[in-house]
């Protein structure tokens, strides 16, 4: 594997920048690179990326390859596996690693079966190894109950990787190349037909206190109550997954490997058993106290702090007594 | 017949069940489960359920829904409920080889497609991802090897014309895309639930044509070990020395957490 690329697929966030998880990417990616001897790749498609594109030479990257042209303005697969496999097809080994992000997770498949390659999603780590013969994947399986230590065995390697997986290089570097990629030229057979916007209210990952209630809250009714309590701290509402497919919550609540994933400061699990795949969006949070009817629940092995009881009794209660010492 | 729809139909252990209701078997490299009954991956169930819509909408006898299940040995209950919510026929593939834990996606995209191959189809309907897996490679790669146009994520699936109108998921709405049929869609939660059976379905149901295929049967060669090996497989350390606030009533036991807490300068 001596001398093979690592590629970084790039990605903007709504403000037109480099996205946070890019910056680790490529943090990633240079660690990955000096194992193999290889050199560190960028490649970014869009519509007027020229300053990500100039950013991303200095974060390390050997040569940038970007695609700048309005059909790529907005993602649609099919343009954009053509540009990435007119690129990679004439690599014969290497590494791509991509966000596991919406444009990640729809693109990564995609251009691993057109270039038959291994390809191993939601990666919470990716270790250089040797030994191994490649680097190794580590992916959550079983909705988090286990995780998987992957390698791929074709000489080309996809990946996508979470948040906070990486982290960016700290000192700027200087001298990357630029290369310009062709436009897509087939015509795509997914028309976009327009975006809806829906206000999701504030954003569950960017909250310092999550308070979520499970499938024992009943009903919607239960969770104004965890409102209240959230209200109080400033933090947002959560839920794990039956409240939102019973329609109690907005699904834009759920917390967990198929939600959203979140590690507040303090987080709340209420009426909450503690599914895997729920646990798995939330175990590295600070603190988690959990509220459960059931002394038994799993959910207490996993929490700092526990209260037994009905959530109607304890809730009240303890928003109440917080409500003297917060003010 | 109209139109035919293929829902592709994965069985895993209840993805809902506690956490420690599955094991991990270093030497085998294998999640043990204990105690859980298998059940349809719930995503594969919202694919169902869009595909039962998009019959609904269009009216007797226009829609076939095919489902389709491969595995080592498939339920026969669980099948039977799900062929019972709307269904019209079931094709299976089962084999001693057809260990879900031991096929990588890429061979289990090239058994499906073999096997859609051989069906008619004009619509293929995923999950979003397997509950057991969590890859998530499955759907596309149907569509790549099938060489058809994929959406994935989908709350919402209609048809017309012969092209497949699909609202997908977006972090802060939903795109609305337009792909000619044939195609494949990927399928979320947002969709909602699928529905319940009624018993007499459950019971007509058996009467519903099934069709059992082996590996010889679709050409299926396994690649022997896929294009991605598993190394090794660890418990996640997650737990915690949990303090408990011991209290005689629910109130009792809410405001001792908040002295706790309080004490603890954790609010």
């Amino acid at each position: 594997m001596a001398d093979e690329k690592v590629f970084v697929l790039a990605e903007l966030d709504e403000g037109g920048g480099l996205s946070k998880l890019t910056l680790e990417l490529m943090g990633l990616g240079a660690r990955l690179a000096s194992e193999t001897g290889g050199e560190l790749d960028a490649v970014l498609l869009g519509e007027d990326v020229g300053a990500s594109a100039a950013e991303l030479a200095t974060l390390g990257a050997s040569l940038v390859s970007a695609a700048d042209h309005p059909s790529l303005g907005k993602y649609n697969p099919d343009p954009y596996l053509e540009v990435l496999v007119r690129l990679l097809e004439p690599q014969d080994a290497f590494t791509l690693l991509a966000g596991h992000t919406p444009m990640g997770q729809d693109l990564a498949p995609r251009l691993a079966f057109a270039l038959e390659a291994g390809l191993v999603t939601d990666c919470v780590a990716v270790e250089p190894g040797q030994q191994a013969g490649g680097p190794v994947f580590v992916k959550p399986v079983f909705g988090g109950n286990a995780l998987a230590s992957n390698v791929i065995k074709t000489p080309r390697r996809l990946a996508t990787v979470r948040a906070r997986v990486g982290s960016a290089p700290e000192s700027a570097a200087s001298g990357g190349e630029f290369v310009a990629l062709e436009a897509p030229t087939a015509e795509p057979p997914i028309r976009s037909l327009g975006r809806t916007t829906e206000d999701r209210g504030v954003k569950l990952e960017d909250c310092r206190v999550v308070v979520a209630g499970g499938r024992g809250m009943g009903g919607a009714e239960g969770f104004g109550a965890l409102e209240e309590l959230a209200g109080l701290l400033g933090g947002a509402v959560g839920a794990s997954r039956p409240p939102c497919d019973s329609g109690w919550i907005p699904a834009s609540a759920q917390v967990g490997i198929t939600g959203t994933i979140v590690a507040p400061d303090i987080y709340f699990a209420v009426a909450i058993s503690g599914s895997s795949q729920h646990l798995s969006g939330m175990s590295e949070s600070g603190k988690i106290i959990a509220i459960n009817q059931d002394p038994e629940a799993y959910i207490f092995k996993v929490s700092d702090y526990g209260a037994v009881g009905d959530w109607k009794q304890v809730l009240p209660a303890l928003t109440e007594a917080l409500k003297h010492h917060i003010s | 017949m109209g139109l035919n729809i293929i829902v592709c139909l994965k069985l895993v252990p209840d993805p809902e069940g506690p956490a420690d209701s599955f094991t991990v078997d270093q030497a085998s490299r294998r999640v043990v489960v204990h105690g859980l009954p298998p059940v349809a991956n719930p995503y594969d169930e919202n694919a169902l359920e869009a595909a039962i819509r998009i019959k609904e909408a269009a009216g007797d006898g226009e829609v076939k829904i095919t489902l389709l299940s491969m595995g080592r040995s498939l339920s026969k209950a669980v099948m039977l409920k799900a062929l019972a919510t709307g269904a019209d026929e079931y094709v299976t593939v089962e084999g001693e080889q057809l260990e879900a834990q031991e096929l990588d996606s890429y061979t289990t995209a090239t058994l499906l497609a073999s096997v859609i191959r051989g069906l008619d189809y004009d619509l293929v309907l995923t999950g979003r991802q397997a509950a057991d897996t969590n890859s998530g490679q499955v759907g596309l790669g149907i569509a790549g090897l099938l060489g058809i146009p994929a959406v994935t994520v989908a709350q919402k699936v209609e048809v017309s014309g012969g092209m497949v109108r699909v609202e997908r998921v977006l972090p802060d709405g939903f795109e609305t895309v337009e792909a000619p049929l044939p195609a494949l869609v990927t399928v979320s939660h947002e969709i909602g639930d699928l529905r319940y059976p009624a018993l007499a379905a459950i019971k007509a149901a058996k009467q519903l044509p099934q069709k059992s295929l082996s590996l010889s049967d679709i050409n299926g060669e396994l690649a022997s070990t896929g294009l991605v090996e598993r190394m090794g497989l660890a418990a996640p350390s997650r737990e915690r020395a949990c303090v408990m606030v011991g209290a005689d009533t629910g109130e009792e036991a809410g405001r001792a957490l908040a002295e706790r807490l309080h004490a603890d300068r954790v609010l």
